[in-house]
């Protein structure tokens, strides 16, 4: 009743040696690899639209760190005379504020403000955030269900409302802002890096080095962490713009950075009376925010499709 | 001659002799609960009290269906999922308790794993990977790396070239080749291979068997080697054990299990499998139909609803695993004396 | 069906127990004294404590919790410590304006969100779709109270075609659907669409594209179905997803209203919290928070349930 059994024995007495399985060459030179990010990183420099947003991203940081020696005017010092210029004033190049201030410097001042409460949140949330899914993820069982259960209750707010709601009780201010918009993305990272941990656990990879006797503390920060913390991180370069927008955004509101610190949102603010005398200048500190943010979308953009290699 | 350096003498950690098994499995038992619609707690009996040992220096072949507690059983004998029940002793020495604590058991057992790409880190180097485990139990960097670069050589990948590279830039069979690598670098005794070459080309995994006997040979090792291809367990193995359903059916030597089955369900495996002689085609499937759920296993012999020898005993008792001859032994209600089967040999002629 | 309904009642009920005490705690979180908004100054210290009994501040922090929340689910939310009227008349009188004003926002961003990506979908990598991603990023990046400055610039300032401000001709906080308030609808709900209008058309785009290339729309094909019997299919399989995504956004668009109402004075929920966190009237505050979210939560159980009502393919067990 049984069927002889050669199907093996053909293949193996076969013997066909597969040219790409073992080389032993002449050609067989080092070649050095790129590694992960190395590839990512050629891979997006080959990308026109992440580039140029990149360089504008870069452009707006020059502006912020040297902008307290740059500045054409001094950006506080107002004229009651020369109030709401139009842009291509020959003294005021992008026109004057309500209060006869130079916008162009305002503006460049203003990067450092803005960019600072828009980024500083994220930049926060992506170390406490990363830390609770990574050990959500990993360690799992309760310790998860807990954690996870209680960033739900978060998840249960939309993130505008949860930013207005927790600086609206702390008050305003830069530092509850900052704190405020930190507690809104935290849970956001926190998932993402839950799910990247827990998929990464079960690979059998991690397997093979606890079977290398090695503590759970080295396979997390050798094995588990540089492979959770690209797809985190591009995760968390996609909230900057959303936090920038909110952060200006509570400026906006008065629940932010307070005058007479230029900042674009609360610059946006104070304009608004202005938008029936000198329109363009009033749009201006908003359209600032908008090139920014639309800088860091399309960069953290390309930096996922620079990310996404087929492995 | 050993390539890696200062590797110690496999036979000089030996402690029983060679008469003594390198393990000994008893009543191994996990049961995994699954909640149904409805919130009914129930379980799956992925193993469900298996015996067997395993001897120094044997392949020992465990072959079945999908399903049938293979990888299970590979995963309990790691101690990467905890077993329910049963006793598991190494050398003489229970495994998990005092004698053999887990760390001390894995420096002398490890395993590869099926899927060769994710088993190895991708943000790791190939040598990386295969030094990761000699540097945690306290071999200095520099030593580590020399060991991986020589494993790599031994198993066929020239360190020069491969050393530095990621898995995915490595084929599929060098990247079994790299964890097959890896599994020596703690210098085992006991290598345990889950499916290793099932993901292969014929002709590399071909390459790869052959392989895996020279290290066998050269180290001193004993394999436990599942898959479901009979005819590698076939070429590799001295002895073979068929699962079925979570349990034990027929353990005995390759020759004798696989050219003389004594349990249906072996002969029905057999018969399943493609022939390339034309003159020797199965006429109609022996095995039909899939194995049954595992949540809610048949009464009696498992296998009843699908057996060809298949009488009203079969539902009603469990066939114990009992000798059929030299080391053979087989779970069949047909083949034991006595048992009420009409198939069954006389208890005289056994005796 | 109904046990799948019921599971997410379980799932969601901690959820909204845990909604409940973050909105119990903002008020807590808040510096200084809750009752300094009414207080007057020179208020002797047999006041002060007169009236945190008054509103049981002298109690033990759970125990207040436990007050409050009996108090809330009959129904009483307290009263605004500004007007001296009960949160939640002042509330869902906000709700009703906020609510028209995301819904109708949610519509055209769906219509359009969808039609952007349908078209996307069906031409990938053309010029339409290029547009349409275009769009999607300037949704998502746009700050849309400055969104709302410009168009008040150019459809009001400039033009004069649309007011500016308010809710209708006579500035009272009431909408009515005729033509004359319609006009102050415009503004907003345009400003407030693009977010999902660009989320939208990203993910109907995505949608088509996926169903596109499956392999039961080749078997169609091959069946001989015309083009429009292929992309009714084609809807239903994106349907569930799409109409998700839309019950999302106006739950998004309802707690993220705050920032336009801001800009136009459009008196709903977003116009209540700034008045709540300038006259630091806490449980006004609290309050129109509490409403929010937990009409979020319902929303989601809501959408959670269509969507497996809708798709088979989702286990409802």
């Amino acid at each position: 009743m049984t069927a002889p059994v050669t199907a093996a024995s053909v293949a193996l007495d076969g013997g066909v040696l597969a040219a790409e399985d073992v080389v032993h060459g002449p050609d067989a030179a080092f070649v050095p690899s790129r590694g992960f990010w190395g590839h990512v990183g050629h891979r997006l420099v080959r990308d026109p639209v992440a580039m140029g947003a990149g360089a504008v991203i870069l452009l707006v940081v020059i502006i912020a760190v040297l902008s307290p020696w740059i500045t054409p005017m001094d950006p506080y010092k107002g004229s009651m005379l020369r109030r709401l210029k139009h842009v291509g004033d020959a003294t005021y190049w992008l026109g004057s504020d309500e209060l006869g201030r130079d916008m162009i410097s305002r503006l460049m001042l203003g990067s450092r403000l803005s960019l600072f409460i828009g980024v500083t949140p994220v930049l926060i949330a992506f170390v406490i955030g990363s830390c609770i899914g990574i050990l959500a993820g990993y360690v799992g069982g309760w310790t998860n269900t807990i954690l996870m259960r209680t960033i739900d209750v978060f998840f249960a707010f939309p993130s505008v409302l949860l930013a207005i709601a927790l600086s609206g009780a702390l008050g305003a201010g830069i530092f509850n802002s900052i704190v405020s918009l930190t507690c809104v993305f935290v849970p956001q990272i926190a998932r993402v890096a839950e799910s990247v941990t827990t998929g990464i656990r079960k690979r059998d990879y991690i397997d093979a080095a606890k079977l290398s006797g090695a503590s759970a503390l080295t396979i997390m920060r050798v094995q588990v962490l540089g492979n959770v913390v690209g797809p985190i991180f591009v995760y968390a370069t996609s909230l900057i713009s959303v936090s920038m927008i909110l952060a200006s955004g509570l400026s906006f509101l008065g629940l932010g950075v307070r005058p007479p610190e230029p900042e674009w949102g609360l610059m946006l603010n104070t304009l608004r009376t202005a938008i029936y005398v000198n329109p363009v200048v009033a749009a201006l500190p908003g359209l600032c925010i908008f090139i920014v943010s639309i800088a860091f979308n399309l960069f953290s953009d390309g930096l996922r499709a620079a990310m996404e290699i087929r492995q | 001659m050993s390539v890696i350096p200062d590797a110690p003498d496999p036979f000089a950690r030996d402690r029983g002799g060679p008469a003594q098994p390198l393990l000994s499995v008893s009543g191994l038992i996990k049961h995994f609960p699954v909640r149904k619609a409805g919130g009914k707690k129930q379980v799956v009996r992925a193993v469900d009290g298996v015996d067997f040992e395993v001897l120094k220096g044997e392949t020992l072949g465990i072959v079945g269906e999908s399903g049938c507690g293979k990888s299970t059983t590979a995963k309990l004998l790691m101690g990467l999922i905890e077993r329910d029940s049963g006793t598991m002793l190494y050398d003489g020495q229970a495994i998990g308790e005092h004698a053999m604590p887990w760390r001390a058991y894995r420096r002398q057992v490890q395993m590869v794993f099926q899927d060769s790409y994710a088993s190895l880190n991708p943000r790791m180097t190939v040598e990386q990977s295969i030094a990761f485990g000699p540097k945690v139990n306290g071999v200095p960097n520099r030593q580590a790396v020399e060991r991986a670069r020589a494993l790599l050589a031994r198993v066929g990948l020239e360190p020069k070239r491969f050393a530095g590279r990621y898995p995915h830039e490595i084929s599929g069979g060098q990247r079994q080749r790299v964890n097959i690598a890896r599994s020596l670098a703690l210098e085992p005794r006991l290598v345990l291979l889950d499916e290793a070459v099932s993901a292969l080309d014929k002709s590399v995994e071909a390459q790869v068997l052959n392989l895996l006997l020279d290290l066998k040979a050269e180290f001193g090792l004993t394999y436990i080697f599942i898959s479901h291809d009979l005819n590698v367990v076939r070429f590799i193995s001295d002895r073979v054990m068929v699962m079925y359903l979570g349990r034990v059916s027929e353990i005995g030597p390759s020759d004798t299990v696989l050219d003389a089955p004594a349990h249906p369900y072996t002969e029905a495996l057999l018969a399943s499998m493609p022939s390339l002689d034309p003159d020797n085609r199965t006429e109609a499937a022996l095995l039909q139909g899939d194995p049954p759920n595992p949540i809610d296993p048949p009464s009696g012999c498992r296998f009843h609803p699908r057996c060809t020898l298949a009488e009203s005993v079969c539902g009603e008792t469990e066939p114990p695993l009992d000798t059929v001859g030299p080391l053979h032994r087989v779970a069949c209600l047909a083949r034991q004396p006595g048992s009420g089967h009409t198939a069954a040999p006389a208890r005289a002629l056994a005796a | 069906m109904l046990l799948y309904i019921l599971k997410r009642l379980v799932y969601v009920t901690p959820v909204a127990f845990g909604v409940s005490v973050v909105c119990f705690l903002l008020v807590h979180l808040a510096p200084g004294d809750p009752l300094s908004a009414v207080l007057p100054a020179d208020a002797t210290q047999a006041t002060i404590d007169e009236m945190r009994a008054a509103y049981g501040f002298d109690k033990p922090l759970p125990v207040q919790y436990l007050i409050w929340l009996w108090h809330v689910l009959h129904g009483d939310l307290g009263v605004s410590i500004a007007t001296g009227r009960p949160v939640l008349s002042e509330v869902s009188r906000a709700v009703v304006n906020s609510l028209i004003l995301a819904s109708v926002a949610t519509v055209i961003g769906f219509t359009f969100g969808t039609l952007f990506g349908f078209v996307a979908g069906y031409h990938r990598n053309s010029v339409a779709d290029r547009a349409a991603s275009a769009l999607s990023v300037f949704g998502v990046s746009v700050p849309h109270y400055w969104l709302g400055m410009v168009l008040v610039i150019v459809f009001s300032a400039t033009l004069g075609w649309l007011p500016p401000t308010g809710a209708g001709p006579d500035g009272s906080g009431n909408w009515r659907p005729d033509f004359d308030h319609l006009r102050y609808l415009i503004l907003p709900a345009v400003t407030m669409s693009v977010i999902p209008t660009g989320i939208i058309a990203r993910t109907v785009r995505a949608l088509v594209a996926d169903i596109l290339a499956q392999d039961f729309v080749e078997a169609l094909r091959a069946k001989g179905m015309d083009e429009f019997g292929v992309f009714k299919h084609v809807v239903r399989n994106a349907a569930p997803t799409a109409l998700a995504i839309m019950g999302l956004q106006l739950g998004y668009l309802l707690g993220g209203s705050i920032l336009v109402e801001t800009v136009f004075a459009w008196p709903g929920t977003g116009f209540l919290l700034n008045a709540a966190i300038f006259q630091r009237d806490l449980p006004l505050l609290q309050g129109s928070i509490l409403v929010l979210a937990m009409f979020f939560v319902v929303l989601n159980l809501l959408v959670d349930v269509m969507q497996t009502a809708l798709d088979p393919r989702i286990e409802r067990a």
